[in-house]
Parts: C-alpha cells; sequence; structure tokens
C-alpha cells in the first residue's frame, strides 16, 4: 500500500536541513526502505530488479560503446572491430552490451510470464500493467535499431525487413517506409537516425519505468495468493527483506549473464553480422533477434488473404495486433480471482501459452515452409484465442478452489501452524 | 519457478519431437542422395562439419601459439595471395609469441600505400607493425574481375561470421558445454572437404564440390593448398590436415584475439559471482529466518 | 551452519551476534569489491588505444632541408617543430646568460630532466647544433606558435604573447616552460625518428 505517513525521521541536522528542502532521503527511505511489501512474494517477484540492474548495464556500456562507436556506413563496422580489438577492455564491454540486450529481454519474459501466472495486470493494476506494455513496446525498438548499429548483414537486412513491415499499409505504406529510413532503402540517413534513436530509447525508458514503479508503489505489489494486503501483519518492510531477496535474485541472473558473455559471447548472435552490409546480397535465412522470433513466426504465419487484406498486410497486423493486444488484458480476463494457484483451469491454459510462445519462438528460426506453416498458424490461432476467447470465457465457467482470507493466513497454513 | 524451467524444456522437447516428424523424410544414406535432397530443398550445407579438438575450446581454452606461428605461415603464403586481412594489424603478432623486433622484420615484407606526400602523390612504403595487412587486391570489384566473379571474402572474421546451424536439440546442449567453435569447424571441413562429386551429380562450370560449403554443392574456390605445400620448421605434419587445423585456428585468433584474456577473466567473474551469492544467499536466509513467510 | 542459523533466528536472533555480523560485513564488503572491479573496465576504456600507441613513432627525412628552413610533421596529433637553424639564430642562442632564462631547464627527454638550457642541449647536440627539433605547442595554454617572429626572432605565440627564443626558449610573456624537446633521434644523416 501506498505509504500516506511517512516513518522517515532524520538523524543528524543536516538530513533535517535538506529534508525541508528536498525531502529526497525521505522519498527513498519511503520507497526503498519501510516501504511494505507483501510477505509472501516469493522469487518470481525478483524479475523487476533484474530488469532494473539490466536496464543500468545497458545504459552504462551503451554510454560508452558510443565514445567509440561512428554512425557511418563506411565506418560503423570498423569502429565496432576497433572497439572489439584496440580499445581497452572494449571486448568486454561490446559483449556486455550485446548479450546483456539478450538478458535484459530474458528478464521481461519472465516478468511478464510472472504478471500473467498471478493475475497482476487486474484492477486497481491496469495502469501499471499498461506502463510495463509500454516499457516492452520500447524495449523492442531499441533493440532493433541497436541491432542496427554494427552495420552487419543480419543488421542492414532486417532493417530492411522490419522497415517493410510499414509498406504493406495500403496508399500511405511506402511514404511512411521512406519516413522511416530516410530515403528509399536502408542507408546513411537511416544509420544516423537509429543511432541517434537508439540513444535516446533507453532514458525514455528509464522514465517509463520511474512511472511503473510509481503506479507500483501507489496499489502496492501483488503476491502469489492474489488477496490483497489487509493488516500489518500481511506485510514486511523492503529493506531488508525484499531487498536480499532481490539481491540474490540479481546474483544468480548474473551468474547465467557472466556465463554468456565470458565463455559464448555470439551464442545469441548470428555469424552473418560478421559480415559487412552488402547491399547488393541478401544472407540466406534472415532472421531476426531471438527474443522477436515468436512475433515473427505469427508474421510469416498469415499465408493467405483474408477479403481486402492481402497476406502481407495481414501478417503485419497479426503482428502488431500481437504486441496491442496486450493492452486489453486487464478487461479481457473476466475472472474475479487475481492468482492462477486458485483457478485449475486457467493455470493450465497458461502453461499451454507458455509451451506454446517457445514454439513460435522456436518456428520463427525455421524456414517458413511445410509443416512449420501449419504449426506457426496453430501457434498463432492460440496465441489470439488464450487472450479474446479463453480469458473472457474462462472467468465466467472456471470454479475456483478456495482462497485464503489473508497472506498472513496463508503463510501459516503453509507453514503448517493454522 | 521451477515449474517454468520445467515447461520450458518440456516445450522444447516437444517442439523437437514435431521437427524430427516433420523432416523424418529428410533421412537418405548415400551422398550422393543427400546432394540431390539438398538441391531440391534448398538446405545447406549437406554435411555437418566436422569436429576439431581445438586447444581454445572450453572456458580454460588457450590458443597454441606453435598453431598460430604455422596458421600465420599458412596464410602469408597460400591464402594471402587472394583473400585480405583488413581488420588485422601487424602490431598484433606479437601475441603469437614474437618479439617486437620479428614483427617489425616480418612487416617489413610487406609494401603499404601511403600519402598523400608533399607534392600530393599517393606512395608506397615498407610496412610497419601499426600497419594492417595490405590487401591483394585493390577493391572488391577487382577480387572479383580477378577470380571469375566472385570476390574472396575478407578473412579477418571469417572464423567469427561462419556457422552451420546446430539444430534441435544440440543448440541447447551447446549452452552447457560452451561450443562456440562452429566457425574453426566449417572452415577445417572445407578445406578437407573437397571431393569428386558422387557419380551422377553434376556442378556448374568453374566450381568446385565440396559437400562442407555453406550455401550450394559447390563452390568458385578451387582446393586451396595440399599435402607438402608449406614448409613447417618445427617438425609438425606437412599435411592437408595439419594445415587446415592451424590456418582454422589462426583465423579463430584473428578474428577473437582476446579470447584468452576473455575467458580468464570470465573464470575470476565466475569465483567471484559463486562466492557473492553464497554469501547472499546465507543472508538472506539468516534475514528470513527471523520471521514467518 | 545452516541449521545453526535457523535456530539462532528462531530464539530471536540474540545468540550469536557476532557470527552475523561476520556475515552482512563480509557480504557487503564481496559487494563493494565487486562494484570496485566493476568500474574498471569502463574508465579502462578512456585510455588511448591500442592502435593509438601504436602510432607513437614516426620518421621524417630532413635532406631537403637547407639551413634557415623550417618543417611541421604531426606527431601523436601535435605539430612537431623541424628547423635547421642559420649560424646567426645559433650564435644569438649561444650568446645568451642562462641567467636571463625564465625557465633554465633544457626540457630535453633526450637528456636527463635537470639538464640546463644551454643551446646545445636545446638542440640535436654539438656536431648538430643546427638542428632543432621541438613540440610545436606554446607551454602556456597550447597554441602552436609562429616561426620567425616575436621579440627574439625565434617563435611568437599570438594567443597570448609569449615570445620564444631561437633555441626555443621562454624570454617573455606567460607561458611558463621552454618548449619541449620529444624523444627523436637521427636514424641517419638524413632521416629523424621521433616517439
Amino acid at each position: 500500500m501506498s505509504s500516506d505517513h511517512s516513518t522517515y525521521k532524520p538523524s543528524s541536522g543536516l538530513e533535517k536541513w535538506l529534508d525541508s528542502r528536498l525531502p529526497i532521503l525521505r522519498m527513498g527511505h519511503d520507497s526503498f526502505i519501510s516501504y511494505p511489501v507483501p510477505r509472501n512474494l516469493n522469487y518470481a517477484y525478483t524479475f523487476g530488479a533484474m530488469l532494473s540492474v539490466m536496464l543500468i548495464v545497458q545504459i552504462l556500456t551503451g554510454v560508452v560503446l558510443a565514445m567509440h562507436y561512428v554512425a557511418g556506413t563506411g565506418e560503423a563496422f570498423v569502429s565496432v572491430e576497433k572497439i572489439m580489438r584496440d580499445v581497452n577492455h572494449g571486448w568486454l564491454l561490446r559483449y556486455m552490451h550485446a548479450n546483456g540486450a539478450s538478458f535484459f529481454f530474458i528478464a521481461v519474459y519472465l516478468h511478464i510470464a510472472r504478471g500473467l501466472y498471478y493475475g497482476s495486470y487486474k484492477a486497481p493494476r491496469e495502469i501499471l500493467w499498461i506502463l510495463g506494455v509500454v516499457i516492452y513496446l520500447l524495449m523492442m525498438a531499441a533493440g532493433f535499431m541497436g541491432y542496427v548499429l554494427p552495420w552487419g548483414q543480419m543488421s542492414f537486412w532486417g532493417a530492411t525487413v522490419i522497415t517493410g513491415f510499414f509498406s504493406a499499409f495500403p496508399v500511405v505504406g511506402e511514404w511512411i517506409q521512406q519516413f522511416l529510413l530516410g530515403g528509399f532503402a536502408v542507408d546513411q540517413p537511416t544509420l544516423n537516425r537509429f543511432f541517434s534513436l537508439h540513444y535516446l530509447l533507453p532514458f525514455m525508458i528509464a522514465g517509463v519505468v520511474v512511472l511503473h514503479i510509481w503506479a507500483l508503489h501507489v496499489t502496492g505489489q501483488t503476491n502469489p495468493t492474489g488477496v490483497e494486503v489487509k493488516s500489518k501483519t500481511d506485510t514486511l518492510p523492503f529493506t531488508p527483506y525484499a531487498t536480499m531477496k532481490d539481491a540474490l535474485g540479481v546474483s544468480v541472473f548474473l551468474i547465467a549473464f557472466a556465463w554468456f558473455v565470458f565463455y559464448m559471447p555470439n551464442y545469441l548472435g548470428h555469424p552473418d553480422n560478421y559480415i559487412p552490409a552488402n547491399a547488393l546480397k541478401t544472407p540466406a535465412h534472415i532472421v531476426p533477434e531471438w527474443y522477436y522470433l515468436p512475433f515473427y513466426a505469427m508474421l510469416r504465419a498469415i499465408t493467405f488473404n483474408v477479403g481486402p487484406i492481402d497476406s502481407k498486410l495481414g501478417g503485419v497486423l497479426v503482428m502488431f495486433g500481437s504486441i496491442i493486444i496486450l493492452f486489453f488484458l486487464p478487461w479481457l480476463d473476466t475472472s474475479k480471482v487475481r492468482s492462477a494457484v486458485y483457478r485449475p483451469w486457467y493455470k493450465l491454459f497458461f502453461w499451454v501459452f507458455i509451451a506454446n510462445a517457445v514454439m513460435l519462438g522456436w518456428l520463427g528460426a525455421k524456414p517458413a515452409e511445410g509443416a512449420y506453416v501449419v504449426m506457426s498458424q496453430l501457434g498463432t490461432l492460440y496465441y489470439f484465442g488464450f487472450f479474446v476467447v479463453i480469458m473472457p470465457l474462462l472467468g465466467l465457467f472456471e470454479t475456483p478452489k478456495r482462497i485464503p482470507n489473508s497472506i498472513t493466513e496463508a503463510v501459516l497454513e503453509k507453514n503448517g501452524k493454522a | 519457478m521451477k515449474k517454468l524451467l520445467a515447461s520450458l524444456l518440456l516445450a522444447g522437447v516437444a517442439a523437437g519431437f514435431a521437427s524430427t516428424a516433420a523432416l523424418s523424410q529428410e533421412h537418405g544414406e548415400g551422398l550422393a542422395e543427400k546432394v540431390e535432397h539438398a538441391a531440391k530443398v534448398g538446405h545447406y550445407p549437406i554435411l555437418k562439419p566436422k569436429h576439431v579438438d581445438w586447444s581454445f575450446a572450453g572456458p580454460f581454452g588457450k590458443y597454441d601459439k606453435g598453431q598460430l606461428q604455422r596458421g600465420l605461415k599458412v596464410y602469408t603464403e597460400v591464402c594471402a595471395a587472394c583473400h585480405s586481412m583488413n581488420l588485422v594489424a601487424f602490431r598484433t603478432l606479437e601475441h603469437l609469441g614474437y618479439s617486437e623486433e620479428q614483427v617489425k622484420t616480418f612487416a617489413a615484407n610487406y609494401e603499404v600505400e601511403d600519402g598523400p606526400n608533399d607534392d600530393g602523390e599517393m606512395f608506397t612504403r615498407t610496412a610497419v607493425p601499426s600497419d594492417h595487412f595490405p590487401a591483394p587486391f585493390p577493391n572488391e570489384q577487382a577480387a572479383a574481375y580477378a577470380n571469375n566473379g566472385a570476390a574472396p571474402p575478407d578473412m579477418s572474421l571469417l572464423a567469427k561470421a561462419r556457422g552451420v546451424e546446430r539444430g534441435f536439440p544440440t543448440f541447447l546442449f551447446d549452452i552447457f558445454t560452451q561450443y562456440q567453435e562452429g566457425g574453426p569447424d566449417y572452415i577445417y571441413s572445407l578445406l578437407t572437404g573437397y571431393q569428386e562429386p558422387p557419380e551422377g551429380i553434376a556442378v556448374p562450370e568453374g566450381t568446385h564440390f565440396n559437400p562442407y560449403f555453406t550455401s550450394a554443392a559447390s563452390l568458385a574456390m578451387a582446393q586451396p593448398i595440399s599435402d607438402g605445400q608449406v614448409t613447417y620448421d618445427d617438425g609438425s605434419p606437412e599435411t592437408l590436415d595439419q594445415y587446415s587445423k592451424d590456418i582454422s585456428a589462426f583465423l579463430m585468433y584473428a578474428a577473437e584475439p582476446h579470447l584468452e584474456e576473455r575467458k580468464s577473466t570470465g573464470f575470476m567473474v565466475m569465483i567471484f559471482l559463486l562466492v557473492f551469492t553464497a554469501l547472499l544467499y546465507l543472508t538472506k536466509k539468516s534475514i528470513f529466518s527471523r520471521i514467518e513467510h | 551452519m545452516s541449521d545453526n542459523t535457523a535456530n539462532t533466528g528462531d530464539m530471536g536472533g540474540h545468540e550469536e551476534p557476532t557470527r552475523r555480523d561476520f556475515l552482512y560485513l563480509a557480504t557487503g564488503m564481496t559487494a563493494v569489491v565487486g562494484a570496485g572491479a566493476v568500474a574498471w573496465p569502463f574508465i579502462d576504456q578512456m585510455r588511448p588505444d591500442a592502435s593509438t600507441l601504436a602510432q607513437a613513432s614516426i620518421e621524417v627525412n630532413v635532406s631537403a632541408l637547407e639551413q634557415g628552413q623550417s618543417l611541421t610533421v604531426k606527431w601523436r596529433g601535435k605539430p612537431v617543430f623541424i628547423r635547421n637553424r642559420t649560424e646567426k639564430e645559433i650564435e644569438e642562442a649561444q650568446a645568451v646568460s642562462l641567467d636571463d632564462l625564465k625557465d633554465p631547464v633544457a626540457r630535453n627527454q633526450n637528456l636527463p630532466g635537470d639538464a640546463q638550457a644551454t643551446d646545445v642541449d636545446r638542440s640535436a647536440g654539438a656536431d648538430k647544433e643546427n638542428w632543432i627539433v621541438m613540440i610545436g605547442t606554446c607551454t602556456h595554454l597550447g597554441c602552436v606558435p609562429l616561426g620567425q617572429a616575436g621579440d627574439f626572432g625565434g617563435w611568437f605565440c599570438p594567443c597570448h604573447g609569449s615570445h620564444y627564443d631561437t633555441a626555443g626558449r621562454i624570454r617573455k610573456g606567460p607561458a611558463p616552460e621552454n618548449l619541449h624537446i620529444p624523444p627523436y633521434a637521427f636514424s641517419s644523416d638524413d632521416v629523424i625518428t621521433i616517439g
């Protein structure tokens, strides 16, 4: 719950002086020390901390990489290689940044899955959820533009294909594409603006993150039971309880991160991006970064025309729709019960949804032919069906399990003391 | 969390079975059938790369300096006639175990273009350690013209710019085995993979059959090196197999000069993170032991 | 360990304060060490990179330089003045008493740090006293002085009015030191290696 009454007590003269002018220490204390969190939060609630850490890692490594990077079609590739070869610790900073993007997305997918499982998007947390979707969209834009900067073959052709999405729209499509590219094809103007925007977007993300956390601190965290906090015994102070749990979660996450950065830094990348961009030669298989693959699979799943909508526009609409639909999630779910723990059917459909998303990701990396296309189509059908059919109907037909009266009761029950 | 991991794993396994089912018709026996099948579906290479036991693989991997020196010899005496290596500076050859003087002498074998001088003319001068390997052709068009229309790729990053898709479930195991040697494995396999095309298989004029080539059944480059072509002075066998290993290792070095530093730094970071995580775990446990949660 | 911790916890956490404090302290210290180690690459990347350091030496052919002629070359991004001085300039410089100098130190990287700013120690040596090689940035705030100008016929910095004599020694104006002399050597009679 939001702390209406602050427990901050300035302990020195200087703190009192500051507190009456800029109560920043009070804000920090109330938000990150005395702030009450449900006492039953599990490790699924530490992904937010991982995301904060990754945002900081990306901004710091990005700022120093920009000190060496040159955004020119002739120099970009070479300047990145200069970072890798000559700049002191350049290889480390660049590999951290490249793999950091992937780990940022790993954390955000886990974070989103947590939200879906425990019903974190339901009233009164709609704005909190929507801000989260906005952050995710900004991350996708930043990730895409960042991947263009090394100016390898995948950079160039990825940019060509993705800006090509917009050409699917009738009448204005071509205008939009040329507007985005600053020309008829991906070239110097495109690279320059992508660099500018790639530098800007993380700070926009940081801004929306502030709003996201603000909204979170107004409504308070959900928790595995989905029961709102009712009394003081339901909560613990943020520090040291949540901070220590977060720190442990982040530390384990960093072990996985370091494993990739130091031992297999190119595993998540594509070999073709070590070939300089060539506007006259497309790589055999254009594959986006792994974190876009499920959406890429849905884009390619639409191989048929629907009335006036041709398959190209249809694919693009489905792909954009798959993200837009997340904005409406709070109103698509009709169930009164928040947490999947007490929703046996929702739980089942949720895990099928996760498996389906992983399958779509795998299909996105496969050539669009034969059985893969049919599988992608079925996967796309389930993806949308989950949101527009299963979620609304399940709330009407599902019989939830008994829900504990309070968080404290749930905790005591679990520990066999009630 | 456990459930999430389990479900990811399950989903992966399910996807794997599906793919095996979808592609079960792919299994042909002889090379000829495989060639025909690859041509039909457009999937290359025909054969997956062979695995070589590289000294630089794994968490404690280190380059074998002797091997890199031999590989450099193969590059300069064979590959450099057609392949540039624009990103590599002579000064970095000190990592191969050469002294500063030796690098200077080595660089002095090359002429590089410099200028303009006070008369406004470009001129050539003897290379110094800060120079990069000069390219055999002035530009890509010239390279393509001299090589039957196919410009030989720059070799600076070749070992990272090539890699054959590993397929399910191998790519999952790779995370744990730290397999990162797809590039050198590929180069080795290609160099040792030249052979007569199977009976009944024709390759386009001017190309050479090689089932390991990444994007077709044959490539423009003829077998570039054969037994006894380069003289080794350290007693290593002067065979195609050894040459191929050495040049592949050298190209890995050229593409990733900081590999050893990366892996040794990684080891210290891992030790640190494990200790730190253990401490955090104990601290967290101690704090939470005071309360019901 | 784990059992002990759990027990002390149940009993209110006052059993083994030292052990617990030690644990917290060790965790905190480790975090600080980690943060410090992470900071290093971010600082280190600002230093000149390997390609910059590798270009630290250049060779200049001075065979075409007659007495009274100068040449400016670029070394480490800065201008280096190479002048084949006239007899008159050398004599003028030799005639100056060390007591008249604002900076009596040679500032010659090829000599010990306390070498005096005599003309011969400012030049390329006794048998090559006509040659003078200096970094062409004013020791005041880094502008490039003009050659054969100023009150002493040497160099004059137009930015803030520093006058150097024919041996590049500061004689008048705000600059604190003589023009610096980079490490260099004649690798043959005609070629100077700088750096």
